[in-house]
């Protein structure tokens, strides 16, 4: 531990040696984080049943301090987005990240979170968690093995290892604004984009009424 | 069989003229009913000829001839074949007589066909949408219906890559998102609208059963999507007198995946890694369906050795389901994840197996259209019969010992959540939610296919239809399994592992399958139809999760709420398969 710790600038007399550590507060206060990230308990779809595999006997995740999981938001610090993301949930995961105290992260697990995956094209499949909720870390894979989310997760620790202080988003003066919830309408909507999509509603009635193209069906 | 099914032929023209006439297109089945006197042969065939459980409800989109067709797939209770029913409506004004009066099982099927299909169901009860919400804009199954990202009709597609330059789907779309909206739509002015039908069907039921005599409030409770004992995204919402649930409605759909649609856009072989990802517990189960309704119109059969490796891979899934089964289960009786890291010691072994035949621990795609992708490699079916004859029997019998007989288990289970069984076949229950009602049917025996009527093993049946016979249930069919390992592992031939060569282009000709197998929830049914092109024109996966979910409400009515989170565990639900 203490190697890890000790910043090499400071010099600890030899008698002292292992049992004390001089270090920076940057390297201690992510040290401490990183080692008891807290996951919410929260599976989606297929990559859930790998992240709870991860959590059993043969690969334990309890070995980098995150075996922790928790069912509620407010006691959290990683939000794992474990599958599909769809239409019909994507309310309810803003509002849970939202509910989530800083620090926080995001890991989009599987190619689904990421990207859509297999499903991209499904009308009710957001293609990637990222166009809602900023993400930390993808992983790959459909599912990801037990060992890729591992490596995931180291990844974010190290990500967390190089995060300071000083510029942490979640010591600001103008803390972030909560994410919008998105709305379900004819399609779901962000309201960040009534604008957009007023103007295009707008622009598509007009383009319908000068040419009134008949609707040809493909059989 | 097929003297029965002529005499059978005869009957029901004869019995009903003027209202049902055998389907003569070719390479269909089944019986073309007049759709407003559906009701009335329906209810004949299930008092007078023992048509009493009705699998499955669908509807069938032909745009080209301007009608729709609901498809209804009946059995006898005690084995036998499909009847196959349909009812041709007008595309324009798509209406049917609800079967909900009829068959109570087919309250939730016939809302996915209108929410998907946009069918009216006359007289059904509680006709919302199911797996997209309330203001959702068209019926996505519809032909001519297209989602955001719609490219062509059928897959293969034309290039990604034209000219060298890379395109996606999100630079078509002028939001840059999976997202289209109607001409003139103003999201200002729109008003969501919410739970108020949901929770007003709710009410509906409160006035029916509530008790009055003492004047206490009740409450609304939800459970999930996001909760830690839904086994995934399902939510629940009951109303709750006191402790005890008065109402209770599911509500699925949050893992909504569009399986049919895209399956209808794929090639045959192109679908098979989606069923992988239906029961994400059961891929190779999931795969035997599938490979045997295409196989079944293309009629194909597949060699020895390859059978053999299929019941192979079907009992080990199914052992592997039944584990985690019990062990969820475990964690919802408040025993938190031991008894769970115990079942998923013994999975990890099983998914070895799986990842050195097909590549892949879960996700195994490894069923072909006459074949399997590959044979054995060096070492497996020494582990396979390692396990088999020394490792698991141990093991489960192992777990016996330290949960049958304990007390908190048998106290929190006993007695909870009973299902009687002339309601679990009202109610088209399958699979171990079934046959622990007292109802001995087991696709593998009633219907078999494969080569299931080699092997020697009993269909297990418990007789209490409560919880823990539902727990008890499992075990017993990890041994039947086990039996069938056995067996197999014994009498496995040598060969080839494909009939003909492997193809990835195979050619269906036209007609309708319904192919089915005993899944480790139940009866999984795939209903294929196929117009002679190299996609199926209707692709629909009749999932033995989603339609045991019709018990949980009669199960749960007057437990208390704790016990309607084991009630649930009992039956076993996977939302992928759910909410496809």
């Amino acid at each position: 531990m203490s190697d890890e710790l000790n910043s090499p600038q400071y010099d600890v007399p030899p008698e002292m040696q292992g049992q004390i550590a001089i270090t920076t507060l940057d390297k201690i206060y992510n040290w401490s984080r990183r080692s008891s990230v807290w996951p919410m308990f929260f599976g989606l779809a297929c990559c859930a049943i790998e992240m709870i595999a991860t959590a059993t006997s043969r690969f334990d995740i309890a070995r980098f301090g995150m075996e922790v999981m928790r069912p509620s938001p407010r006691q959290t610090d990683l939000l794992l987005v474990s599958g599909t993301v769809t239409k019909k949930m994507i309310p309810q995961i803003v509002r849970l990240y939202n509910q989530m105290p800083e620090p926080k992260y995001v890991v989009a697990m599987g190619a689904c979170a990421s990207g859509g995956g297999p499903f991209k094209e499904g009308y009710n499949v957001v293609s990637g968690i990222d166009n809602y909720i900023p993400v930390d870390v993808y992983i790959p894979g459909c599912p990801p093995t037990p060992q890729a989310l591992l490596h995931g997760l180291i990844t974010l620790q190290k990500k967390i290892d190089k995060q300071t202080l000083k510029t942490a988003r979640w010591y600001d003066k103008e803390s972030e604004a909560a994410i919008p919830v998105p709305v379900f309408g004819p399609d779901i909507m962000d309201p960040r984009d009534y604008e957009a999509i007023k103007l295009h509603a707008q622009e598509k009635l007009q383009a319908e009424l000068n040419i009134p193209s008949p609707e040809v069906e493909q059989g | 069989m097929s003297e029965q099914t002529v005499t059978r032929t005869l009957d029901l023209a004869e019995r009903f003229p003027g209202a049902v006439t055998p389907d003569e297109r070719p390479g269909y089945e089944g019986y073309l009913v007049q759709p407003g006197r559906l009701l009335e042969v329906t209810t004949a065939l299930r008092d007078e000829l023992g048509f009493d459980y009705l699998s499955s409800v669908t509807g069938v989109d032909y745009l080209p001839e301007g009608k729709m067709e609901v498809v209804y797939h009946l059995y006898q209770s005690v084995g036998g074949s499909a009847l196959v029913l349909k009812a041709q409506i007008p595309r324009d004004d798509p209406r049917a007589p609800s079967l909900v009066p009829v068959f109570p099982g087919a309250e939730l099927q016939e809302r996915e066909a209108y929410d998907l299909l946009g069918i009216r169901f006359e007289g059904h009860p509680d006709l919302r949408r199911i797996l997209m919400w309330e203001g959702f804009e068209g019926h996505p199954l519809r032909k001519d219906w297209r989602e955001p990202y719609y490219e062509e009709d059928a897959k293969p597609f034309k290039s990604r890559w034209p000219e060298g330059h890379v395109w996606r789907a999100e630079d078509k779309n002028p939001f840059h998102k999976n997202v289209s909206y109607p001409a003139g739509f103003n999201p200002e002015t729109w008003v969501p609208e919410g739970d108020a039908a949901l929770y007003a069907a709710l009410g509906k039921v409160e006035q029916r059963g509530a008790s009055t005599t003492m004047k206490t409030d009740q409450v609304i409770v939800n459970l999930g999507p996001q909760h830690p004992s839904t086994h995934g995204v399902f939510r629940m919402v009951v109303t709750l007198d006191g402790e005890t649930v008065v109402a209770l409605k599911p509500v699925m759909g949050y893992l909504h995946r569009n399986h049919e649609k895209i399956g209808e856009r794929n090639t045959y072989l192109q679908n098979m890694p989606f069923t992988d990802r239906l029961d994400y517990f059961c891929s190779m189960s999931n795969n035997f369906g599938y490979a045997l309704a295409v196989e079944k119109l293309m009629g194909v059969k597949p060699p020895e050795r390859c059978e053999y490796i299929r019941v192979i891979m079907a009992e080990l899934t199914r052992i592997v389901n039944h584990l985690l089964a019990i062990g969820f289960l475990l964690n919802d009786l408040g025993a938190y994840f031991t008894p769970l890291i115990y079942a998923f010691e013994e999975r990890e072994l099983i998914l070895d197996v799986f990842e050195a035949v097909s590549g892949s621990r879960m996700m195994c795609n490894y069923f072909r259209f006459g074949g399997v992708a590959r044979d054995f490699p060096e070492g497996v079916l020494e582990r396979v019969r390692d396990l088999v004859y020394e490792r698991l029997p141990r093991k489960i019998d192992e777990l016996d010992l330290y949960l049958t007989n304990n007390d908190i288990i048998r106290m929190r289970a006993e007695g909870v959540g009973v299902l009687r069984p002339e309601q679990a076949i009202a109610l088209s229950a399958v699979g171990p939610v079934l046959r622990g009602s007292g109802v001995p049917y087991d696709v593998r025996r009633a219907d078999p296919y494969s080569i299931y009527e080699r092997f020697d093993f009993d269909v297990a049946v418990r007789y209490h239809g409560d919880v823990y016979d539902r727990y008890l249930i499992r075990l017993d069919e990890i041994r039947q399994s086990l039996r069938i390992l056995q067996q197999a592992v014994r009498d496995i031939p040598d060969g080839p592992i494909q009939e003909g060569k492997p193809q990835y282009q195979v050619r269906v000709p036209a007609g309708e399958a319904y192919g089915r197998v005993e899944g480790p929830k139940g009866e999984l049914g795939y209903y294929v139809i196929s117009n002679g092109k190299p996609n199926p024109w209707r692709y629909h996966v009749r999932a033995p999760s989603f339609i045991n979910l019709t018990t949980l409400e009669p199960m749960a009515l007057g437990n208390k709420i704790a016990d309607v989170v084991i009630i649930l565990g009992s039956i076993d639900i996977v939302l992928g398969e759910v909410d496809r």
